[in-house]
């Protein structure tokens, strides 16, 4: 059954986007290690499946009563057999131990892992129900320090399997606990407030991977969705560069008074905008907003149109999301969603 | 502690005989309440918690239908989230706590005493204390859903899932007063658990009539002794972190705050080194009940009873350390993920014992069809299934990927519902005659059978597919196109047939207490010990406390020139 | 179906049926499935050893309470002199050991009132200090309900005792609720070794 389930994902030779997100179709290499144990531990379940679900079938078919009359005359009665009940005992203690083997060597080899200097460091912090993503840079005396922010989305390098290029992930949270999850190139790791974990990604095909959230955090738990775009050394690098340059000033008239509604109101004591007086920290940091594909962390796809139904009342695509109704009017909305549209 | 006279047994000779069937004296309704308030009988008891465990069986099942009709299609409005999150942790805390302990209570309560030749529990009034516990605490969750909207900020029904992770219950992220329901729910049911797992574990060890050695012990009695152990070991815990959390919530304590140094996975760890013992509290009772069923419609003894204990001992002490594999992706050290691993798939070894030597019961047996063994062999094939994916479920890797997905739902469904909920019908076909004095119908059995079997592996087959293409457990949507749409359809059509399959088996309660053919004493040609006395029983069990030489008393009885004594 | 005759005398006719009493294995269960409870609340207190994030801080607060431990230790010694008394028929000997054994454990009360009363009002630790704290208050004061719960045993016994209503079949009665009461014993030797003897060096 599980050598099948590829079939169940059959795709174009080189897809953008990897919509249905298989365990069984690993394309990142510690998923790769899993889906290797995986399908032994499933072959060898998959097995004893059969030959027990044959035993049950022939004693069920073969020892039936035979009516009334056959009642009446019990069968032998046996108590056991010590011979039996050994060799019933000792045939699954072989099994475990194969297992017990399989698991502990994929254990420490995905747990365990070095990284390598050229390795792409982020640390990624999970809050109700978004994920605030820091890019580091070395500090100079040995540690990792902040280099952007971002939100939701993840970009990361492709790595090659004769030059591997890992990206390592820290993971933290800032309020209660999530759970990292993008099946194709990894496993999940949970997100835990006063608690770093670690993962990472080695994948070999470029295009964008979809996880979700896997740790119930509340109300908004299932649109905690997860993107992870894997691009070419040189999309990622010029991706990198436009991330940390300065957002551009607004030009129209629209968008400078959309600036000055947004400046006005206490969007900014929850949001950034780097080089402005918006410094907030509960909410996603907008300064390249536009260069991502989703709003909400996923729950629509960004345009004019989701904007606008997201800053008039977030809670109509989202409910239950922490960010208040902000009451703005008709001609407010449409001035801030065209400033937050130069946010490129 | 006035029951001396009725534990010791010996001075017994002046009782009459009245057997009367329940409800059967046209008393006043008042009459009736008032019995049923006040009763320390055993078998009322038992009787009790079963009712009031299917009565809560119902109502959370009717929130898993809602829970499946809004998974049916992607994008789905029909049920808001808040509500959506509310419905599955008070599917999941009361399939657990108000359903599967009651049940399995209700049980040992009707069962054990008579078992061992016993005229009641060894004390009555804890008894009663603890189905009231029970009762009460089932109905103080329920309760939250109405405090809402009455109350100044009482809330409404908690949100925070079975397990109700730290921080997720702390005051800043669970306002208002639903996890206080919760939580003072789960502690005051434990209590009564406790309560009445001392009280089983007494009866077992003290009230055997003469010449129950432990090793003549029916294996229903000793499986549910060493589930009494494990809830004496496992609510504890339970009860700790509740108090924990409580002190958290109303005095400030820092147990699980994560801004003063406290610790979110401490909760876990606590958490399930109950939550998993647990799971064999739940599924052990349905081991019990298959290993008296399955001998007596194959007309062979249990297969190898020594190890058969044995396995039961195994399976409980191995249970009580393997807690964290429910936390494989917390991210302990790999050493830790090693042993937990390691310590998981030790408990397949005595499991696997047990499913041969089921196999090995109906080898060279004569087996009759009767409604009880059909759930049996269903139990085989279902719970081979779920102990197979607990299989890989143990393989951490593996687990980091399947954990907390569509897989795991459908790993527990197949255990509690395959393994436990099947043994609890056959359980109920089987006694049943012994309760009420008739015969439940064998032909709304099969439509109540097939009917909830096709619905049963329809609505949780698919969903192991479901996890396979990365589709986590507890949302309350899910986005259109990630190939998740086909298998929840599935799911939710199979809600149905079990729906109409759970229907069926109401009315088979009710019609065949009216209609069904009578009973007898011994209708099944048994050989333990509740079929030597009337159908039902009278309040004293037994006219003479029996006398027992070997596992099988009325084998003995009736084949008194082949007599089991002779081999054990 | 009262036909469990018939059958050839073995070994189980000749000697008597005695199974355990059910109060002794009442008491026990109850005594495993405490120790489970406690095992807990230990386990969080070793945990969270020197993890407070503020003061104060143990080794500012504890110190080894000698004279309250001797108490409740020697509280065990005098219930089990109570209990002799009470085999040999002394009742009086057996009323002055039972009445020392309640003197001893309300000392240890005591004790604990005045040590806590100090933390809260002098030292200004609570429960929600830090989680030196939340850990201290919950094992020692689930220690204290326990003496508390065993007082009240106690007293029960020398109340029905000095109304002559104890009879000699209440003599298991009294055995009991002296396991019980080595129990509580039993549990302050874990707590004095964990949070006075070892948690005192953070």
């Amino acid at each position: 059954m599980t050598l099948l389930l590829p079939a169940l994902t059959a795709r174009a030779a080189e897809p953008t986007v990897y919509p249905i997100s298989n365990m069984f179709d690993p394309l990142s290499k510690p998923a790769l290690m899993i889906h290797e144990s995986s399908i032994v531990v499933s072959l060898i379940c998959l097995v004893i499946f059969l030959l027990v679900t044959g035993m049950i079938a022939y004693v069920v078919v073969k020892f039936p009563s035979k009516g009334a009359s056959d009642d009446r005359q019990e069968p032998p009665q046996i108590y056991g057999s010590s011979q039996i009940e050994l060799a019933w005992t000792v045939i699954p203690i072989l099994i475990t131990v194969v297992l017990i083997l399989v698991t502990t060597r994929t254990i420490g080899e995905i747990q365990d892992k070095k990284m390598p200097e050229n390795a792409v460091r982020v640390t990624i912090i999970g809050h109700q129900w978004w994920w605030e993503i820091h890019y580091m840079k070395p500090d100079g005396k040995g540690g990792w320090i902040t280099d952007f922010v971002t939100a939701n989305e993840l970009h990361i390098p492709l790595s090659p399997k004769d030059k591997p290029r890992p990206t390592a992930l820290t993971l933290e949270s800032a309020d209660v606990i999530h759970s990292y999850w993008v099946p194709q190139l990894n496993g999940k790791t949970d997100v835990i407030p006063n608690h770093q974990n670690h993962m990472w990604f080695e994948p070999w095909a470029t295009g964008t991977f979809l996880g979700n959230c896997a740790e119930y955090c509340g109300t908004q738990h299932a649109n905690m969705l997860i993107r992870v775009m894997v691009q070419k050394p040189d999309e990622f690098e010029k991706w990198l560069a436009d991330q940390r340059a300065a957002p551009r000033t607004p030009l129209d008239a629209i968008a400078l008074q959309g600036r000055q509604v947004f400046f006005g109101n206490s969007c900014v004591s929850c949001h950034k905008i780097a080089g402005t007086v918006a410094v907030g920290l509960f909410g996603p940091d907008l300064t390249h907003l536009m260069a991502r594909t989703a709003i909400g962390s996923g729950v629509a796809p960004i345009g004019q149109a989701s904007l606008r139904d997201w800053v008039r009342n977030p809670a109509h695509l989202k409910p239950g999301v922490l960010m208040p109704d902000m009451q703005l009017s008709e001609a407010q909305v449409d001035q801030v969603v065209a400033y937050l549209m130069t946010l490129k | 502690m006035a029951n001396g006279t009725t534990t010791t047994a010996t001075d017994d000779d002046d009782f009459v005989i009245t057997p009367t069937r329940p409800g059967e004296e046209k008393g006043a309704w008042s009459a009736w309440i008032q019995d049923l308030l006040f009763t320390v009988d055993h078998k009322k008891l038992g009787l009790m918690y079963i009712g009031s465990g299917l009565l809560f069986f119902v109502v959370a099942g009717l929130m898993a239908t809602l829970i499946r009709a809004q998974l049916a299609f992607p994008n789905s409005h029909l049920i808001a989230p808040d509500v959506y999150n509310r419905f599955f942790t008070m599917h999941g805390t009361a399939m657990v706590f108000m359903v599967g302990m009651p049940i399995i209570f209700g049980m040992a309560n009707y069962l054990v005493p008579i078992m061992i030749g016993a005229r009641d529990m060894a004390f009555p009034r804890l008894n009663a204390f603890g189905f009231w516990m029970f009762f009460f605490s089932g109905w103080f969750l329920y309760f939250s859903y109405f405090a809402g909207p009455g109350l100044y900020n009482a809330g409404s029904a908690p949100d925070i899932g079975w397990f109700a992770y730290s921080p997720l219950t702390a005051k800043a992220f669970s306002r208002g007063h639903s996890s206080d329901y919760w939580t003072l729910s789960l502690l005051s049911s434990g209590i009564g658990s406790m309560a009445t797992a001392l009280n089983i574990i007494v009866t077992t060890i003290s009230l055997r009539c003469k010449g129950m050695t432990l090793g003549r012990m029916p294996l229903f009695v000793w499986t549910f002794l060493v589930v009494a152990f494990l809830v004496i070991l496992a609510l504890p815990p339970l009860s700790a972190c509740q108090i924990m959390l409580i002190l958290d919530r109303y005095l400030g304590a820092k147990f699980f705050d994560t801004q003063s140094g406290g610790s979110a996975v401490l909760w876990q760890h606590f958490f399930w080194i109950f939550g998993h013992p647990e799971v064999y509290i739940l599924i052990l009772p349905g081991f019990a009940a298959m290993n008296e069923i399955v001998p007596v419609f194959s007309r062979k003894p249990i297969f190898g009873y020594p190890i058969m204990v044995g396995a039961n001992v195994m399976i409980a002490f191995i249970s009580l350390g393997v807690w964290a594999h429910h936390m494989f992706t917390v991210g302990m050290t790999s050493l830790g993920n090693s042993f937990f691993a390691i310590s998981t798939m030790l408990v397949a070894i005595p499991t696997g014992i047990k499913i041969f030597n089921w196999i090995g019961t109906m080898y060279g047996g004569k087996i009759r069809f009767e409604m009880p063994m059909i759930f049996c062999i269903a139990f085989l094939f279902q719970f081979l299934i779920a102990g197979l994916t607990g299989v890989m479920l143990s393989v951490a890797p593996f687990d980091w990927q399947l954990s907390d997905s569509y897989f795991v739902v459908a790993h527990f469904h197949y255990v509690l519902i395959g393994g436990l909920l099947y043994t609890i019908f056959a359980s109920i076909y089987y006694w049943y005659p012994k309760a009420f004095g008739r015969m439940m119908s064998h032909k709304i059995g099969l439509w109540h059978f097939w009917l909830f079997t096709i619905g049963f592996h329809l609505t949780f087959g698919p969903q192991h597919i479901a996890g396979f293409l990365g589709m986590p457990r507890r949302i309350y949507t899910y986005e259109a196109g990630r190939g998740w749409e086909i298998w929840n359809l599935m799911s939710s059509i199979g809600v149905i047939f079990q729906l109409a399959g759970v229907l069926l088996f109401v009315w088979n309660l009710i019609y065949s207490y009216r209609k069904g053919k009578i009973a007898g004493d011994d209708p099944w040609d048994a050989w333990t010990l509740e079929w030597a006395t009337t159908s039902p029983p009278p309040d004293y069990n037994f006219e003479k406390i029996p006398e027992v030489r070997s596992r099988r008393p009325l084998w003995d009885l009736k084949h008194p020139d082949d007599p089991d004594w002779k081999y054990e | 179906m009262d036909t469990f005759i018939n059958q050839p005398v073995s070994i189980d006719e000749i000697t008597p049926w005695r199974p355990p009493s059910i109060r002794k294995v009442g008491m026990l269960t109850l005594i495993t499935t405490e120790s489970a409870l406690f095992a807990i609340f230990v386990v969080a207190y070793i945990f969270y050893i020197g993890k407070s994030l503020n003061g104060p801080y143990p080794h500012e607060l504890l110190e080894i309470p000698w004279s309250a431990s001797f108490a409740l230790f020697g509280s065990s010694a005098t219930i089990t002199f109570a209990e002799f008394a009470l085999k040999k028929g002394n009742r009086p000997l057996f009323h002055l050991w039972w009445f020392i054994t309640i003197a001893m454990g309300i000392y240890f009360l005591g004790f604990t009132a005045y040590e806590w009363h100090e933390f809260i009002f002098e030292k200004h630790l609570t429960i929600s200090t830090n989680v030196f704290g939340t850990t201290f208050y919950s094992l020692v004061g689930l220690h204290a309900s326990h003496v508390v719960v065993g007082l009240l045993l106690l007293g029960t016994i020398l109340i029905s005792s000095l109304r002559n209503k104890l009879d000699h079949e209440h003599h298991e009665h009294v055995e009991i609720i002296s396991w019980y009461w080595h129990f509580v014993d039993a549990v302050w030797a874990v707590v004095l070794t964990v949070v006075y003897f070892i948690s005192a060096h953070y």
